[in-house]
This record gives C-alpha cells, sequence and structure tokens, in this order.
C-alpha cells in the first residue's frame, strides 16, 4: 500500500516515516509507532453545568508534532489544557474521562499538577513574557524548580535561547526587559523560558495567531527543529499551519446535541497528510477545502 | 425606446438635471455631515469647550490655591519659631520660645513606623488571599469582601473608642503607649491598604499568572515572584494614603492615650506619649500668643515629615516602576 507515503514537508523536513498512514516505511516494511506519550480516552470537560467537550479520543505519540485544528469554539485549546491540568485553573471546569501520561492517569488523585507542568510545558496564544529581564525570564522556571550555581543558570538560559533560535538576538541585551522585544521574538522568549525546564512535551495554544507571516515562519521553523528533541501539540486556526509542520492532525468541529446545547467534537484525526488529501469524513472536507469554518 | 432615444436623451438634458431632487438633498446632506468633520468647530461647539475647561481649570486652581494660602500662611505666621529649637527642644508651657516638637517627633515616628509594620504584611496579605486563594462561593470570604468595604467607611473616633477598649484595656491591656496608638491606627487604615491592594493584584493580566503555573510553578511561587512585583507600586500608592491619613488623625490617639504634654523622649512599648497633631492642638488651646505661633510652625513641622516618609515611599514605588 504505501508506495508514496515518505512525505517531505513545505519546509524540507521529512517526517518519520513511520508516521505514514498504516504505519509502514516508504517501502513498505512495517515499522512501529513511536511510543504513546498521551493517551486520550472518552474525554468530556464540563464548566459549570455546560458541557463544552465531549468524547474527545485520541493518541499522542513521542517526537511527532500532532496538530488540533477545527472552528472557534470547537474546544480544541480545552483539550489541549486538559493534557497540563492547566484547566484546574479555570473555575467550575471539571474532566471526566481518562488522560494517560506515559501509561499514568494524570488526574488521579495522588497526581501533583504541579509536577506535571513542569514535565509538560506550554506556550501560550499571546506571548507573555513576565516583567522582568529576558535573563530573569528564562531562568524562572529553573529558579522555582530550586536553587542553582549561578554558572549552570547561565549556561541553561543560553542553551536554551540557543533552543529557541533567539540567543544571537539577544545575547547583548540579557539584562533589558522582556517587553522591549518584538512580538515574534517575544513568542520564541516563551518558548525559550518552556524549553529551559527541558520538559518531555511542548503543549502550544495557537503560537503564531499574535505573529506577522514572517515572525509565523520562524516559530514554525523552530516547531520543526524543537520535534527532533520534543513532542509537540499545537492547537492552531491555521489550516495552511497544520499541514506545513504536524505529522497527525486532529479535526474538532462545535455541533448542537439534541436539546440545541453547542459543544465540541472530535471529527475526524488521522495521519496530516491522509487528513488534508483524503479525509474520511465529510465534514472534514468541507472545512479543509474552506467551505465552512 | 432604443438605446440610440436614450443616449439622445441624456445628451438633452444638463447633467445635472439628471438627479431626481431626493438624490440631490441627500448628497448635499452628506456633504455637509463629512465637512463637519474637518471644518472648524462651530461656535456652539467653541463655546462649551471654553466652558468645560474653564470649570476643569478652576476646580484645579481652588485646590491649588487653598493648599499654597494655608501653607504660605503657616511659613509667615510660624516664620519667628521655625529654628533648630523647633525639632530639637522638648514641649514647655513656661517658656514658649525654646518649647520645641522633639517629643511628639519622635512620638509620630515610632507610631507611624509601627503603623507600617502593621500594615504592610497584613494590607498586602490580606489583599493575596482575597484575590488569589479565596474562593468566592464561599459566604465567609463574601462576608469578609463586604466588611472590609464597610470599614473603610468608619469614622476614626470609633477605631479609637475600639483601641481604648480592646487594645489600651481588655484584651491587649498594653496600656497608654506608642504601640497601642499605633495598632489603633493601623486598624483605621488597614482597609485602604487592602483595597488599593487589592486593586493592584487584579490589575495584574492573568496571562502572567498563567504562564507562571505553566512553568511549574506554585500559586504561592507565582504570587511571590511575579505577581507582588508588578503589584508593587499599587500597593505602595495604598500605603502612602493610608500613612498620610494616619499621619494626620488626632482624635482616636487622643482616646488611646496620645496625652497632650511628655516632656521626655518616648519609648514604644511604655510610658506616656504624645504625636505632632495631639501637640499641636494642645499649643493651639493655650492662651498665650507665643504658644499659637508654634502651633503654626508644628503645622510646618509635621507637614515635613509626611513629605520625608512619603518620598521615601515614592522613591521606592519608583524604583519597582523604573525596573519595567
Amino acid at each position: 500500500m504505501a508506495v508514496d507515503l515518505t512525505v517531505t514537508t513545505a519546509r524540507g523536513r521529512t517526517k518519520p516515516a513511520s508516521v505514514t498512514a498504516d504505519g509502514s516505511d516508504a517501502l513498505g516494511e512495517p515499522r512501529p509507532l513511536p511510543p504513546t506519550v498521551f493517551d486520550v480516552s472518552d474525554l468530556f470537560v464540563t464548566y459549570g453545568s455546560h458541557r463544552a467537550v465531549r468524547e474527545v479520543s485520541l493518541t499522542v505519540h513521542e517526537r511527532e508534532i500532532t496538530a488540533l485544528i477545527g472552528p472557534s469554539g470547537c474546544g480544541k485549546s480545552t483539550v489541549l489544557r486538559c493534557l497540563n491540568r492547566m484547566n484546574d485553573q479555570v473555575p467550575g471546569a471539571r474532566v471526566t474521562g481518562k488522560v494517560a501520561y506515559y501509561g499514568e492517569d494524570l488526574y488521579a488523585p495522588q497526581v501533583d499538577p504541579i509536577e506535571v507542568r513542569r514535565r509538560i510545558g506550554m506556550v501560550f496564544q499571546k506571548p507573555n513574557p513576565f516583567p522582568k529581564s529576558i535573563y530573569e525570564n528564562v531562568a524562572y522556571g529553573l529558579r522555582v524548580e530550586g536553587r542553582r550555581p549561578k554558572s549552570e543558570l547561565d549556561d541553561r538560559v543560553e542553551e536554551a535561547l540557543t533552543g529557541a533560535a533567539l540567543w544571537d538576538e539577544v545575547k547583548d541585551k540579557l539584562k533589558e526587559s522582556g517587553f522591549a522585544l518584538s512580538g515574534g521574538q517575544q513568542q520564541r522568549l516563551c518558548i525559550a523560558r518552556a524549553i529551559a525546564v527541558r520538559p518531555e512535551v511542548l503543549l502550544m495554544d495557537e503560537p503564531c495567531s499574535a505573529l506577522d507571516p514572517i515572525a509565523t515562519a520562524k516559530v514554525e521553523d523552530l516547531m520543526l527543529k524543537l520535534a527532533d528533541e520534543f513532542t509537540i501539540v499545537i492547537v492552531t486556526h491555521n489550516m495552511q499551519q497544520a499541514a506545513r509542520v504536524s505529522d497527525r492532525t486532529a479535526f474538532f468541529t462545535a455541533e448542537n446535541d439534541s436539546e440545541g446545547v453547542r459543544h465540541g467534537r472530535l471529527v475526524e484525526y488521522d495521519v496530516t497528510d491522509k487528513i488534508f488529501s483524503n479525509p474520511a469524513d465529510r465534514r472534514t472536507e468541507d472545512y479543509i477545502s474552506g467551505r465552512f469554518g | 425606446m432604443t438605446t440610440g432615444e436614450t443616449q439622445k436623451i441624456r445628451e438633452d438634458r444638463p447633467r445635472e438635471r439628471r438627479t431626481t431632487e431626493r438624490t440631490r438633498l441627500a448628497v448635499a446632506g452628506a456633504r455637509a455631515a463629512g465637512q463637519g468633520l474637518y471644518t472648524p468647530r462651530s461656535a456652539k461647539h467653541r463655546v462649551t469647550n471654553t466652558l468645560f475647561s474653564a470649570v476643569l481649570f478652576l476646580g484645579l486652581g481652588t485646590a491649588l490655591v487653598a493648599l499654597t494660602a494655608i501653607i504660605g500662611w503657616a511659613l509667615v505666621e510660624g516664620w519667628p519659631r521655625l529654628d533648630a529649637n523647633l525639632f530639637l527642644a522638648g514641649p514647655s508651657t513656661i517658656n514658649p520660645e525654646e518649647a520645641g516638637f522633639r517629643t511628639a517627633i519622635i512620638g509620630t515616628v515610632y507610631v507611624i513606623g509601627g503603623v507600617i509594620a502593621l500594615i504592610v504584611p497584613l494590607g498586602v496579605g490580606a489583599a493575596i488571599y482575597l484575590e488569589e486563594f479565596a474562593d468566592r462561593e464561599r459566604w465567609y470570604n463574601r462576608f469578609i469582601e463586604l466588611n472590609i468595604q464597610n470599614l473603610a467607611g468608619v469614622p476614626s473616633i470609633v477605631f479609637g473608642i475600639l483601641g481604648l477598649a480592646f487594645i489600651v484595656r481588655g484584651l491587649g491591656n498594653f496600656g497608654f503607649v506608642a504601640a497601642a496608638g499605633s495598632m489603633t491606627l493601623a486598624l483605621l487604615v488597614l482597609p485602604t491598604v487592602i483595597l488599593a491592594s487589592r486593586e493592584a493584584i487584579r490589575a495584574v493580566p492573568s496571562s502572567v499568572r498563567n504562564g507562571s503555573l505553566a512553568l511549574g510553578a506554585t500559586l504561592w511561587q507565582t504570587v511571590w515572584r511575579n505577581v507582588l512585583p508588578a503589584a508593587a507600586p499599587g500597593i505602595l500608592t495604598g500605603v502612602i494614603l493610608g500613612v498620610a491619613r494616619a499621619i494626620g488623625e488626632a482624635a482616636p490617639l487622643l482616646l488611646v492615650g496620645a496625652v497632650t504634654f511628655v516632656v521626655y523622649d518616648p519609648s514604644f512599648f511604655e510610658g506616656g506619649y504624645s504625636v505632632l497633631p495631639v501637640q499641636i492642638y494642645n499649643y493651639a488651646k493655650r492662651p498665650q500668643e507665643e504658644f499659637h505661633v508654634m502651633a503654626i510652625a508644628g503645622v510646618l513641622v509635621m507637614l515635613v515629615v509626611l513629605m520625608l516618609i512619603n518620598s521615601f515611599a515614592i522613591w521606592l514605588r519608583n524604583r519597582y516602576e523604573k525596573k519595567w
């Protein structure tokens, strides 16, 4: 079957062959899937009495980029925030169903959400640097973990800024405010801040929606580079972005149930190329061909 | 009618006649409306604008003139007594020429120092609890919130009676000492400080909190390392306002032992004490003219002390603001 399924993305990154539709590489040799990082099954998220997201099941694999796409209000950000327990911060939010992280239930009572967030980093829609210097922004996560010698902090800050492709631009002004940077630089600073604590996973909630196309291209390049090291889950409004960077794509939509209550649902989840070339569901096809949303 | 005929009719009629009366009216109206945006304002607008500015300047002017008048008057009247003795000598009922405010200044510094030491941790702590940790669904948290707002409007003499009953006597049983004065005034200004600090904490955007939590910081680390530094300027403004009010208060202190005549330097936890406003009142009510001059000079002393304390707080605030 898998004859022409080794795909080179627009940006020249050869996606791992394991990501072809049937888990075989270009030569048809069966290859094992990368280990499962998140195994979400039957996830419901309720805000107050409103069941906002229903029956979501998907798996996220190691060192892949998984994109969650769909129209506004379809619950993709809500699902993302379940993965590092940031929904705990939303008053009235309740999560049911199972979110397993390397086989361990993230919502088990003995799980410490602080530890979860240390291992699963997050980048937000709007760049949100702290009102501190560039250096302190990146060192923040390390400082809250505990005391470290200055030399180690310096090394880790440089490593993170280099990893976020920002070091050359800021190395001479580490003491300046994080707000002195441009929007795109601020977002890369937030990425540097997130990877400084060496997380296992990076969650990105529409990381480019506040950026111009050039800054977006830089962040996308960065994502592809980071995917060698991290598992990335990205929420995006931008279908081209999902097509450009992701290995797998989950398409969500907002629907009314029989009582007319609007809620988000996972429609289709598959290898990105399949979603964009040959979606199984009519609604996916309509969305990616621009017929709605 | 053929196309050719239509063409002919159009050419016959002058261009402007081709529009109906109504269309021309609409165009004229639209043009007038558009021009209104770019041409100078009408006379009516100018008058209203001038009037409004005048009212604003009148308000500002009244405040400035009143303030300058009071300070100027105090300077002129108190001038004969503006010397080192005013600050360094203790009070006297016998010779007003050599009397000063030394003990009252020390008393004020003690009382206000105590007030600051109490209101900063208590006020900021209460504000942090209410903003970051309290569950607003719980009735007791709403009850506390409501009462803090009410307390901010309670007359100061009520706090004086409270201080007398529970701090000087009763539970605290501290006696008539400067510490009791500090505690009473701290209770008086705490609501102001809490409300101002809450506003400042609330003004810190939630994106900063989320960013910190997402890095694996605890709520406490988030508050301590991120929210408080960002809110510090606003909190300090609240403290400045609270302290400014506390310095000028005489009524509640009269009840908790700021006795009016202290010859020896007071101490914080024992013996009688006095503060500047009470001392000023004491001089002002004496029959001799010389003491009235003393009282006026005392007003200037109080202003100097107030300005010193406030400029320190403002310096501190600017230091925090300047960072970012």
